[in-house]
């Protein structure tokens, strides 16, 4: 009689261990929460949360030279999921640090939930860089979203924030929808959901290359994808969702899912389908340069702080594009470089704002930013810093991400998509400029106090500096290490 | 090569770098000594750089001083520096000016004092680092930083339209100086795709062979950048609201520095880079130029501000510097170099005056004023000597670079020199008037009756410029010697890679044609056999 062989599953801790530890912090912060007695509650979840997210960060750089198929290929643990998972751990830490001054003025946001659910998002975001497996991506992209709709309910007493909550919540249950249907269109034509699988396939049936189930699924998914980095047509929802969301979860969805959703694009793009990049390419063409202008040129009349840099977003969602349309290695190393530069400069303007508020209230009109830039000096220089980077100005790292996506664009033959780009890095510095002017050039018309900074965001945002400067002035460290990601990804 | 081994360049672009740390713990209510710190910040500066001009070796075209290190290894982008003749005097126009634009603001800036020195050590350093990079990203990065504290220095303090003129510039320069960077991108992929090697080192680039067809579109690129910095005709719009807006200190580097980046663009990138692509732009340049000449001098002529008209008349004194770097051969090239430092020193003197005027009037009015001669002399005696470099009297510094600009015209195209000369008369006409009107007529004005003569301080930071205007004047050797093995070297260099251009292609529409019939005979003949 034939024995029934039991194997027990060799628990691949390694392979995730980043996403291992965010989730104990949040399960942690949750207990502790429920267990600390109500009335003594400070802003100690905060810093819990950002002790989990600081350890996961070391846990990452320390399995950085991993490069490995685990869980039946399910995930790929290798230098791309490693440089994902370390922009994820720095958009986290830096939207906790923000998010401990902000709770000053909204208190509700201090509780258990806020944390947990900020840290679950930050491991869906991980697993989608390290999504090896179509199913694979579509349960880190649930988690991860189902996280930040609640999150930008977050300020339930605010119209604006459920009405963000409940458009953004809407349309991405329809775009997950459109995204499983992509992934069973997928499925159908090449009868796998494994990444490296279906590009197998591909290679040995170039005959299903063009057949028109796979290009469905393939249009399909890219509008899943594209409604989260905010492509155009599928960008309408930002600037909504993202006035109304507290801020630092609206820098937070810039940053982190943005991150997320290009580092699954990647990898669906090039490694599953890189065969069909013919098929793609004029498309995404067309679809970047509507991006990268309609973002720029409709931030150019935003008077809201916020939904300037919504629109903002969908620029930068276009620039990044541009190094998918490149379609090579390099172009791939740009966009990773270009996130992390993205994700410190975004997230230290946003943690600007959120350091102006008041109990139950916040200051979002560019108008209120009048005179701050001498009466807060740092702060000034901070923000001046900020948009100077997002504008492409050296010797912020906006710059260095910028000239690596165009570059490669040049090297791909993509000639016209870089001067576009480059006219719309012009067109966009007229509004960036433009808070550099209420702040310095023009007199306070009402008297902002900005009270106290807590120490965490201090540290934020002097993190968030030294990351634009260290990335502008030297940026070898981080583009040899974004190089090396994109060249040990698995295929 | 580096004659010190030792890294003076560095020490000079990024000493004002220390001099903002410096400033950055000074209390901000502590005015004076906010002031003093920066003015000496500032004269150590200009001390710092005296060495290069010592040790600068006259007869060799190479790049001294030189300081290479890897920057970013992966893409091949040095921090490379140096300095030749082209940019030695350059360099010390800028370390000298700044110290005097300092002095300038002493009691004009009375706002955010910190901020104003801290911004103007930054361009300072800006400034330096455009000019000696021999890398061209790190130029880029160099070039555009200039745009921030100059942006600064006219938004924050600069007159009742400062935020139109500030946005102005910014986005004029950078829609500028973007298309310069793709270009930049493309010949850097270009390089590669021909030697293998990944470099943004100019000297390597120079002896690139790039096709024609592409040649031209890159210079283009390259050309419209600095045409607009220049700024010529029609690229200049924004010069005359930044000069106005600007405080003084600002026009002041803005003419006396900021502008040069552009001639000095053409003259170390653009032109030795692409040298068919500037032979086939000549006219148009050329043109460009006189146009900038004569309408820059018609329109300052009208101009009732007295700040606006030094504005326009920048215009003009940098379309001669356009024309005779055009011109192509050793005198105009020389004569351009020449005009830029005279352009610095005379009107960066016109604005410091038309700045102290306004001061203690309050008001630039050319019709407010009359008769000033009689209560201030020393401010006239200064103010004459100003106008008289500007309108390129024998003996001062303005003559020696106008004439050498005419001969070197003459030599290449006749017409436009003739045309370039009468704008002289123009330049001449314009600045007398002015003087008459302010300094001369009737002291009619009660307010001008009280006007104190210069300061002590004012009178320290007008007389290096004056001295220089008659120096300059009288021994041109002194500057031109060290610039002749450069320039020759550049002239030599820029024939032989022409020549070599213009084999590959026919140039005209007769050689093009030439070569069709040449082709017809030989495969007639072959017939024929």
């Amino acid at each position: 009689m034939e024995m029934l062989e039991f194997v027990v599953p060799a628990l691949n801790v390694k392979a995730i261990l980043p996403q291992v530890i965010l989730s104990l912090t949040a399960l942690a912060v949750l207990l502790l929460d429920v267990f600390s007695p109500q009335d003594k509650k400070t802003s100690s979840l905060g810093y819990i949360s950002l002790v989990g997210v600081v350890v996961a960060l070391v846990s990452t750089l320390m399995i950085n030279g991993i490069r490995e198929s685990a869980y039946n290929g399910m995930l790929l643990a290798d230098g791309f999921s490693s440089f994902i998972s370390l922009i994820v751990c720095v958009v986290a830490g830096l939207t906790i640090m923000t998010s401990i001054n902000y709770q000053k003025f909204f208190p509700r946001i201090n509780c258990g939930e806020y944390y947990c659910l900020l840290l679950f998002a930050a491991v869906g975001m991980c697993f989608m860089g390290a999504a090896g497996n179509l199913m694979m991506i579509f349960l880190a992209l649930e988690t991860m979203s189902i996280s930040i709709y609640s999150l930008a309910a977050f300020r339930s007493d605010d119209d604006r924030s459920i009405e963000s909550a409940m458009k953004y919540f809407l349309l991405g249950a329809f775009v997950s929808g459109f995204l499983l249907f992509g992934f069973a269109l997928i499925f159908g034509s090449t009868g796998t959901l494994d990444l490296v699988k279906i590009n197998a396939f591909l290679t040995a049936h170039p005959e299903v290359i063009h057949s028109k189930m796979l290009l469905g699924g393939m249009a399909l998914m890219t509008v899943g994808f594209g409604f989260k980095v905010a492509m155009f047509p599928f960008h309408m929802w930002t600037p909504d969702v993202y006035e109304g969301a507290p801020t630092p979860i609206t820098g937070f969805m810039a940053t982190g899912v943005k991150a997320a959703a290009f580092a699954a694009l990647l990898r669906v793009f090039f490694v599953a389908l890189g065969h069909l990049q013919a098929d793609w390419t004029g498309i995404m063409w067309l679809f970047t340069f509507l991006t990268m202008t309609i973002g720029n040129v409709v931030a150019l009349s935003q008077t809201n702080i916020k939904r300037m840099l919504a629109y903002s977003s969908i620029a930068h969602a276009g620039y990044l594009l541009v190094g998918i349309v490149a379609g090579i290695k390099q172009g791939q190393s740009a966009i990773l470089f270009y996130l992390l530069s993205y994700a410190f400069t975004n997230l230290g303007a946003f943690g600007v704002i959120a350091l102006l508020g008041r109990k139950g209230g916040e200051y979002t009109e560019l108008d209120d930013f009048a005179g701050l830039g001498f009466k807060y000096p740092l702060m000034g220089l901070a923000m001046a810093l900020f948009m100077f980077s997002m504008g492409g100005v050296p010797p912020a790292s906006g710059f260095i991400g910028k000239f690596y996506i165009f570059s490669s664009a040049m090297k791909a033959g993509f000639i016209w998509l870089a001067i576009f780009g480059v006219i719309n890095s012009v067109i966009s510095l007229y509004y960036y400029l433009r808070v550099v002017v209420v702040m310095y050039f023009k007199e306070a018309e009402q008297d902002i106090v900005m009270s106290k900074p807590s120490p965490a965001i201090v540290v934020g945002l002097v993190l968030a500096v030294v990351g634009v400067l260290q990335m502008g002035i030297f940026p070898s460290y981080f583009w040899d290490m974004a190089r090396q990601s994109i060249q040990t990804m698995l295929m | 090569m580096n004659q010190l081994n030792f890294p003076i360049i560095s020490l000079v672009t990024f000493f004002p770098i220390f001099g903002v740390l410096i400033l950055s713990i000074i209390d901000k209510e502590n005015k004076d000594v906010l002031r003093g710190t920066a003015v000496a910040f500032t004269v150590i500066e200009f001390f710092i750089s005296l060495p290069l001009i010592f040790y600068f070796n006259n007869v060799t075209h190479n790049m001294q001083f030189v300081e290479l290190i890897p920057w970013v290894k992966s893409f091949g982008i040095n921090y490379y520096m140096g300095i030749d003749g082209i940019s030695l005097w350059l360099v010390i126009l800028t370390t000298f000016l700044t110290p005097i634009c300092v002095l300038s603001s002493w009691s004009y800036i009375q706002k955010y004092v910190k901020e104003y020195m801290v911004c103007l050590l930054l361009l300072e350093t800006a400034m330096l680092g455009a000019l000696v990079s021999l890398d061209l990203i790190l130029f880029y990065v160099f070039w555009e930083l200039m745009l921030i504290p100059m942006y600064l220095l006219i938004g924050v303090w600069g007159g009742p339209q400062k935020i139109y003129a500030a946005v102005k510039f910014f986005i004029y320069t950078a829609a500028g100086s973007v298309f310069m960077l793709l270009s930049i991108i493309f010949l850097y992929y270009y390089n590669y795709k021909v030697t293998g090697v990944y470099t943004f080192s100019i000297l390597e680039l120079y002896k690139l062979n790039i096709p024609i067809s592409v040649q031209f579109w890159l210079c283009l690129a390259f050309f419209v950048s600095f045409a607009i910095k220049v700024p010529m005709f029609p690229l200049h719009t924004w010069l005359p609201d930044a000069h106005v807006q600007a405080p003084t200190a600002g026009s002041v580097i803005l003419a006396g520095v900021l502008l040069k980046m552009g001639t000095y663009g053409f003259l170390r990138f653009a032109m030795p880079l692409f040298p068919y692509a500037t032979h086939q732009f000549t006219p148009v340049m050329a043109t460009l130029a006189v146009i900038g000449i004569i309408y820059g001098a018609l329109v300052a002529m009208v101009q009732p501000d007295m700040k606006k008209l030094v504005a326009y008349s920048s215009v003009s004194h940098l379309g001669y510097v356009m024309l005779g770097l055009f011109a192509l051969n050793m005198q105009g090239i020389e004569g351009g170099l020449y005009q830029m430092l005279n352009h610095g020193i005379s009107t960066g003197a016109l604005f410091l005056i038309v700045g102290m005027i306004y001061e203690r009037r309050h008001t630039r009015m050319i019709k407010d004023f009359g008769g000033v001669a009689k209560v201030m002399p020393i401010f006239a005696t200064f103010f004459m000597i100003a106008t008289l470099s500007s309108v390129a009297v024998p003996g001062t510094n303005g003559f020696v670079g106008e004439i050498m600009i005419l001969i070197g015209a003459f030599r290449s195209f006749p017409i436009f020199a003739v045309v370039a000369a009468s704008g002289s008369i123009f330049g001449a006409i314009y600045m007398l008037w002015m003087y008459q009107r302010v300094m001369f007529c009737p002291l009619d004005k009660p307010e001008n009756q009280k006007l104190k003569d210069l300061n002590v301080r004012e009178i320290v930071t007008l007389l290096p410029l004056a001295v220089l205007v008659f120096v300059m004047g009288f021994f041109p050797g002194l500057f031109l010697r060290k610039m002749d093995a450069t320039v020759s070297h550049f002239l030599i260099d820029f024939n032989t890679r022409y020549e070599a251009y213009a084999q590959q292609q026919p140039q005209s529409l007769g050689d093009r044609i030439a070569v069709v019939l040449t082709a017809k005979d030989s495969k007639n003949k072959q017939l024929n056999n």
